[in-house]
């Protein structure tokens, strides 16, 4: 069963300049129980994907195209608010970079994490030892206790601990994640990433992870899809994707981290050019303005290239892409 | 930081391109009526020679009490002056006071708000004390004062403008400092070698003055209806000097004899007043919608 | 000329004032020591990394050599002067050889200046104005590999990378011998992260410059680097040449640092050091070894005395029970 099916999803921004298409014919897939990735750089369209999923767009935002199918019934694009605020939350749930955004300030962590179970029907001690139970889940040491704390006697690393265990305490079926290891540093991000793995194979949950950073997408998700210009260049595995990238700007991206040299490089790899403005969007490939072997079919529309099953790019030269560097 | 930024960047107080400015304004009903009036009333004042047949303070007993007509469009007064004419005077005296005392206030509030942000914590503090002790004072109060001191003149009406709005003003500019005092823009700078008055005038003020700016047009009307109350009460324009709440008054002294001096006296105030505060909040609406709600 | 560093900091120390009277009557400590007595030097022409976590004290440290902070104790020589001992006046020269780039890359650049008006402004302050400025900017947007029509926008206009390299051109500006890069590449993508350390190793080999770079990201340290200190609470637990720390590194904490990096390799196996419980407060300093209450390998010993520096080759470490097998048993003895 998949969790999430966004088929050929477009979006558009009315801008003072004009319509500004910010994703063009978006295609992902979230199976149950899978960790999805979303990787790609500032611009590239990823928070405008979590905007439409969680039906937040901006007033000036609309879908132009395509569907959000969740659980195989739903149509997210086309869910009214209430039904839609009925499903945020409760069967998707969402934990973003700063854990403040999820936690009031002024009410301690214990009864924020009550009013989450209000639909539960528990009584308040129930509920409390379901939230004592979900916090020792995230490794708060001495939960009992600091029920009664505040969000600020955390830390950071605790705080996003904390916002990760309300998001997963009513059991969603999909949990996304935005960025939310990437203002805290290496040691706990090892942490995080560890202790979503693991609640996500107890809780059983779908998780659609989106971020820049290329090793934490390695490390934790079992899919990924590369985006670039708010279009879905690259899908596939993970290890599709990083062994037998077909896409040029996911090779060209991987190539860039550092974390791929293994020794000081006299020079560090890097995409020249700069990101297509998306008020007018180039005919063809979004990408051929950067790509070395780009060449007359690229100014017309590519196709979803089918490299093997599951694994897509949309490029005219799949196959020629791994030539190129072979010579190189 | 991604494409939202990029179509949500709307800064927030940047006051951006005249002509684009007008247009958003226009965008908006109130705004529009607002702007109109506004206009309306400035160039009234702008062209009160040209427009006005006789001289404001001229008396004519002869024709006292007169009904509008084609000679005299807003009647006469008890002493026979022709109200079209110390309307349009008293229109002038009244934006001159208002654009004169907020714009003092507004220098003043800006630079004791930078100094009381930027200086160091004890004279931050005693400014405050200063402005709320200032604050606490009713308007009238001062007023009185201020008059009994030194005897009713536009002087003192600009005064007491001054001493009530500099605190909130000042307020405003030293909290919006105080936040900036530390931002990595400032820091650059201070690493730069920059001087404590080039931080201050490049690097903070431009950051500070925009919703300041918004809140002062909204405080315009204000200011106009305290130099009408004070006139009103005798306190402010000494006869026979237009204004008009001086006008007012007359009309309530002669309102059995004719009513059209209270008409006279009474409608620019409301145009003046209902037009400079729907151009403040559309202003504030759209360039700085966390103002809502406060001024 | 050669016989002293750019840059030497010996012992140095900043500290906060915490909370109020009230806190010191009732017992409660009133001040933090954010750098907890730091020493090293940095050689013309080489760069030199802080690494640690947030609250580690490395932003701290960079500012107090930048004298945007007070330092309460040690000192900091600088082209072979004190710079403890400067007024404000004295500092005014300094600043055209020491320039200093902030984390943020777009909120480092005053909002309501154009690029012109920013990258004029360090010879403004200078009172170098007599020079042509328009050919100033002209000449830096070329340095940094910016177009000249940039000269015009304003920072919201750029993107991260192109903001950092118009702060990279200011830093420049006036042919400074030292620029100390909070964070340089933070906040970039990271392709984008390239062209800034390309850039960075470009001007610095060509202008001749030193640079000091105060950073989280050890992929970062280990391209651009020569030399490199980890700090933990304020101290340093190991400094040494990073080629060398990256191969063999001797305290725990570093090695833990060093394995925290997630490597984009889906296959690769993840030999952990995993660093339980939390950073402690500075207001509560762990005793003997401050990292004791959070290292895999602490003994009784670590919780009673404190590690004094060892040195194996270059590398200057605090630790009892160094990592490093073949040398660690002899060092242990001598600690």
């Amino acid at each position: 069963m998949t969790v999430l099916d966004v088929r050929d999803l477009s979006v558009d921004f009315a801008t003072e300049d004009g319509a500004l298409q910010a994703l063009k014919k978006v295609e992902l897939t979230v199976p149950k129980n899978r960790i999805v990735g979303v990787v790609g750089e500032s611009g590239c369209g990823k928070s405008t994907l979590i905007n439409a999923i969680l039906g937040l767009l901006a007033d000036n935002g609309s879908v132009t195209s395509g569907r959000i199918l969740f659980e195989e019934g739903q149509d997210l694009a086309h869910l009214d608010g209430a039904a839609m605020r009925a499903l945020r939350g409760r069967k998707i749930a969402t934990v973003f970079q700063d854990p403040m955004g999820a936690l009031n300030p002024v009410l301690s962590v214990g009864r924020q994490m009550r009013d989450i179970q209000y639909r539960s029907g528990l009584s308040r001690r129930e509920k409390d030892t379901r939230s004592v139970a979900m916090l020792r889940k995230v490794r708060i040491p001495d939960p009992e206790k600091r029920l009664a704390q505040f969000p600020h006697e955390f830390s950071g690393g605790m705080k996003q601990r904390i916002a990760i265990a309300m998001a997963l305490m009513m059991e969603p079926s999909l949990l996304i994640a935005d960025e939310p290891t990437t203002a805290l540093d290496a040691t706990l991000e090892v942490t995080i990433i560890e202790l979503l793995k693991e609640l996500q194979q107890q809780i059983g949950c779908s998780v659609l992870f989106i971020s820049h950073h290329l090793g934490v997408i390695a490390e934790l998700c079992d899919e990924m899809i590369v985006m670039y210009a708010g279009e879905v260049v690259e899908r596939g595995t993970t290890r599709d994707i990083f062994h037998n990238a077909r896409h040029p700007y996911t090779r060209k991206l991987l190539a860039c981290d550092p974390a791929r040299l293994s020794h000081r490089a006299a020079r560090l790899p890097t995409i020249p050019g700069t990101l297509p403005d998306l008020r007018r969007r180039p005919a063809g490939c979004v990408f051929q303005a950067r790509c070395e072997i780009a060449d007359g079919v690229c100014s017309t529309m590519p196709p979803d290239a089918v490299v093997t099953e599951g694994h897509v790019a949309r490029c005219w030269h799949t196959s020629e892409a791994l030539a190129v560097e072979a010579t190189a | 930081m991604s494409e939202q930024a990029l179509i949500e960047r709307r800064p927030l107080t940047r006051l951006g391109g005249l002509g684009r400015t007008l247009r958003r304004i226009m965008r908006e009903p109130l705004g529009a009526l607002g702007l109109s009036l506004v206009v309306f009333v400035v160039l009234m004042a702008l062209f009160a020679d040209v427009l006005a047949s006789y001289p404001s303070t001229k008396l004519s007993p002869a024709d006292r009490f007169q009904p509008a007509s084609w000679q005299h469009l807003l009647g006469t007064d008890h002493l026979g002056r022709d109200l079209f004419s110390r309307v349009l005077h008293g229109g002038r005296i009244a934006l001159a006071i208002a654009l004169g005392a907020t714009g003092a206030s507004l220098v003043i509030g800006i630079v004791l708000g930078l100094i009381a942000g930027y200086g160091p914590r004890w004279l931050d503090n005693l400014m405050l004390l200063l402005f709320d002790a200032l604050k606490s004072f009713p308007t009238v109060m001062l007023a009185l004062t201020l008059v009994t001191l030194t005897g009713p003149s536009l002087t003192a009406v600009v005064v007491v403008v001054v001493l009530v709005s500099v605190p909130g003003y000042a307020r405003i500019i030293r909290t919006q400092t105080l936040v900036l005092k530390s931002a990595e823009h400032v820091m650059a700078a201070r690493s730069m070698g920059a001087s404590t008055a080039r931080i201050l005038a490049v690097h903070i003020m431009p950051n500070v003055i925009g919703p300041i700016l918004i809140l002062a047009s909204m405080d315009i009307p204000v200011v106009v209806a305290i130099e009408a109350g004070l006139s009103f009460l005798g306190l402010g324009v000494r006869p026979p000097m237009p204004s008009w709440g001086s006008i007012l008054n007359d009309g309530f002294a002669n309102i059995r004899d004719s009513y059209w001096i209270v008409v006279a006296g009474g409608l620019p105030i409301v145009l003046t007043t209902l037009g400079f505060t729907f151009l403040g909040e559309t202003l504030r609406d759209v360039f700085d919608p966390r103002l809502r709600g406060r001024g | 000329m050669t016989s002293e560093p750019l840059l030497t900091v010996s012992d140095l120390r900043v500290q906060f004032r915490m909370g109020g009277i009230m806190a010191g009557l009732s017992g409660q400590p009133t001040s933090i020591e954010a750098v907890a007595g730091v020493s090293f030097s940095l050689e013309r022409g080489r760069t030199f990394a802080l690494v640690g976590e947030s609250g580690s004290g490395k932003t701290t440290l960079a500012r107090a050599v930048n004298g945007l902070q007070v330092a309460a104790g040690g000192s900091i020589r600088f082209e072979g002067r004190e710079l403890r001992d400067f007024s404000k006046s004295d500092w005014k020269p300094v600043r055209r050889r020491m320039s200093m780039m902030f984390q943020d890359p777009v909120g480092s650049l005053s909002p309501r200046l154009s690029v012109r008006s920013i990258l004029a402004e360090p010879f403004a302050i200078h009172g170098l104005s007599g020079k042509d400025a328009n050919a100033e900017v002209m000449r830096l947007l070329a340095l940094v590999g910016l177009p000249r029509d940039f000269a015009d926008r304003y920072p919201h206009q750029l993107s991260g990378g192109q903001a950092r390299r118009v702060g990279v051109a200011r830093a420049v500006a006036l042919d400074p011998v030292l620029i100390i890069a909070d964070e340089p590449t933070a906040g970039l993508d990271v392709s984008v992260q390239g062209e800034v350390l390309n850039l960075l190793n470009d001007l610095r080999d060509r202008m001749g410059l030193s640079l000091l770079i105060i950073t989280h990201n050890l992929h970062v340290v280990r391209q651009i680097a020569d030399s490199m200190a980890v700090m933990y609470l304020g101290r340093f637990v190991e400094e040494g040449e990073t080629e060398a720390i990256f191969a063999a590194p001797h305290h725990p904490y570093t090695a833990a640092l060093l394995s925290a990096n997630p490597e984009p390799d889906p296959d690769k196996v993840h030999n952990r050091i995993a660093l339980p419980a939390e950073v402690p407060s500075l207001l509560a300093r762990p005793s003997g070894c401050e990292f004791h209450t959070r290292c895999p390998f602490a003994q009784d010993k670590c919780a009673a005395d404190a590690p004094l520096p060892a040195r194996v080759g270059a590398s200057l470490f605090t630790c009892h029970f160094p990592l490093n097998p073949e040398t660690g048993a002899a060092l242990a003895g001598a600690g």
